[in-house]
């Protein structure tokens, strides 16, 4: 439709891709945390149901909606919700899927500018952490220079004269991912996960290595050890699964994990053949990440912290978050590693920064798709275009830094609440209106697994049904405050407000797209099957 | 750290790593019908 047609080069690379865009900060950051605040081991419960009962179906359900609608021609959310849900408002409603992605992007790239610039204070000795002071002043020292870096302190401070270094490893790091876009899936997306995946493996398993050789390095601290600290992640507080808060978190972590919801996996997987398997490739992809957050998520960043920092600190440090966690403790805790700190800190930093990018560059190729077959255009140009507004969005977050509110709004109601009515939306539209007997044929077709034929069950009834409990709940526990917070800060409202413009014109193109698709007489309200589907074959599926 | 805290970590670790490991064999293992 747009030129040549674009596909992915092996299997493994579209596994890798799609396990690249899942794994990302959250997996060594958020999910330990999370952990950590709700229960420590019993969260591993509630989150193990939420990827069984809600993430993997949904998952699987996101690929072979991909694939089908690659077949019909179409690359983007919009498009392919408009087959699957067979009409316009699903085709609306899906710009939801290029709006997740591209906003996010806004923010994440900048997040991962950050790791790069980290890195780069390993490298060069820069960091700026004196490991003869003591703790509290190292601990005032980092978070000094996170703040400088990140510029929370005022608007505007990434542009003075102290900041330019943030706004070169942003400008690297967006260049990075905008050169491989630019050389497509094959030689640009895939060619950099398959050796960035292995290579993020090998750095986490280095100080995932470093982490439990730790013993007791400070023998007047005797509590202090490795085991004291996996104690602390992985014992149970079985009271805490009596708490809706603890299943809500659970549900959240899946969902920011394994990237469903996002419109990200329905893009990707539309550039499969027909008879590619998506039901094994869906599993690794889901499985891939579970390893990086649960096996070395869950092994290294809080057992590292608790080492150094010991019970206080390390409770001190979940506090601050995500970003507390690892831009301001885990540098203090590198600092207490002695010679070899700094090397581990590099690699650390490093790792981030490859799990940002695999992430990012996610970001951007669902909008890239979805620009080139509304608007009709090449590669280049959908690129060009994309850049356009993502010069806008990023410029905006970049400048209002001040107490992070501005990104932290799109973070909260784009990043979270969108997500899940996307999820809700993906569901719904493949379970119920495409229909559970044809979705589970297409699930099936050319599958290298036989998926058990309970998730057909779960993937109808208790997925939707979850999901809407954790919309409810979420929205009962969030949306109140978070609407107050807006009438106060000026900031939220300018962030709402460049959702809303992007919305609009997101819409705009789906409005362009439909026109130009109809008239290319594609089969845009999905009213035909594809050549090879017929009744029969979901019956015989069915009766199994 | 406690026994129960032992079960989770074990458990945990043993199911994904597993997981994992068997998808790959099978990716590995089977015909790849991507490559063109």
């Amino acid at each position: 439709m747009t030129g040549k047609k674009e596909q992915w080069g092996s299997r493994l690379g579209v596994i890798l891709a799609v396990s690249g865009s899942a794994v990302g900060l959250g997996n060594f950051l958020r999910f330990p945390g999370q952990a950590a605040a709700n229960g420590g081991g019993a969260f591993l419960i509630p989150y193990f149901c939420a990827l069984i009962f809600l993430g993997i179906p949904i998952c699987w359900a996101e690929w072979a909606m991909g694939r089908y609608g690659g077949q019909k021609g179409f690359h983007s959310a919009p498009a392919i919700l408009g087959v699957i849900g067979k009409g316009r408002i699903p085709r609306y409603l899906g710009v939801t899927g290029v709006m997740i992605p591209l906003a996010v992007s806004f923010y994440y790239t900048f997040i991962a500018a950050w790791c790069l610039g980290y890195f780069y204070a390993y490298v060069t000795g820069t960091i700026g952490i004196d490991a003869t002071m003591a703790v509290t002043e190292q601990t005032a020292a980092s978070t000094q220079f996170y703040n400088d870096f990140t510029g929370t302190a005022g608007n505007g401070l990434m542009f003075g004269a102290g900041s330019v270094p943030t706004i070169v490893f942003w400008v690297l790091t967006f260049g990075l991912n905008i050169y491989l876009i630019l050389r497509g899936l094959s030689k640009g997306i895939e060619k950099f996960v398959s050796f960035a995946m292995p290579l993020m493996a090998v750095c986490a398993l280095i100080v995932l290595i470093r982490v439990l050789t730790l013993g007791t390095p400070n023998p007047d601290l005797p509590d202090q050890n490795v085991m004291a600290g996996l104690a602390y992640m992985w014992n149970p507080d079985f009271a805490a699964l009596r708490n809706p808060q603890t299943w809500l978190a659970a549900a959240g972590q899946i969902f920011f994990s394994i990237s469903v919801g996002f419109g990200i996996i329905i893009n990707y997987a539309s550039y499969l053949k027909r008879d590619d398997d998506v039901a094994l490739s869906g599993l690794t992809a889901a499985a891939t990440n579970e390893v990086f957050e649960v096996g070395f998520g869950g092994l290294i960043t809080l057992t590292a912290s608790f080492v150094f920092l010991g019970l206080t600190g390390t409770i001190a440090a979940v506090s601050t978050g995500t970003f507390g966690l690892g831009f301001q403790t885990l540098p203090v805790v590198f600092a207490q590693m002695g010679a070899i700190g700094p090397l581990v800190g590099a690699v650390w930093f490093f790792m981030l920064f490859l799990a940002a990018v695999t992430s990012s560059l996610s970001m951007y190729q669902p909008a890239v798709a979805f620009l080139q077959e509304s608007l009709g255009v090449d590669r280049r140009r959908g690129t060009l275009y994309m850049v356009a507004i993502c010069l806008v969005g990023s410029f905006m977050v970049i400048y209002f830094t001040e107490g992070a509110v501005f990104w932290s709004t799109i973070d909260f109601w784009v990043g979270t609440f969108l997500i899940l009515i996307m999820a809700m939306l993906e569901i719904i539209c493949f379970s119920w209106i495409f229909g559970i007997d044809v979705g589970w044929d297409e699930i099936h077709h050319g599958a290298q697994i036989q998926i058990p034929a309970v998730f057909r069950f779960i993937m109808k009834y208790v997925a939707p049904l979850y999901l809407l409990v954790v919309l409810v709940m979420f929205c009962i526990t969030n949306l109140g405050t978070s609407i107050e917070s807006i009438a106060q800060q000026p900031m939220a409202q300018l962030a709402l407000g460049l959702i809303a413009v992007t919305m609009l014109i997101l819409m705009a193109c789906v409005y362009i797209g439909e026109k130009r698709w109809r008239a290319a007489g594609l089969d845009l309200d999905g009213k035909e099957m594809l050549p090879d589907w017929t009744p029969q074959a979901a019956a015989g599926e069915a009766a199994e | 750290m406690t026994i129960g805290g032992w079960i989770l970590m074990i458990g945990s670790l043993s199911f994904v790593w597993g997981l994992v490991g068997w998808c790959y064999w099978k990716v590995l293992t089977t015909p790849d019908s991507t490559s063109s």
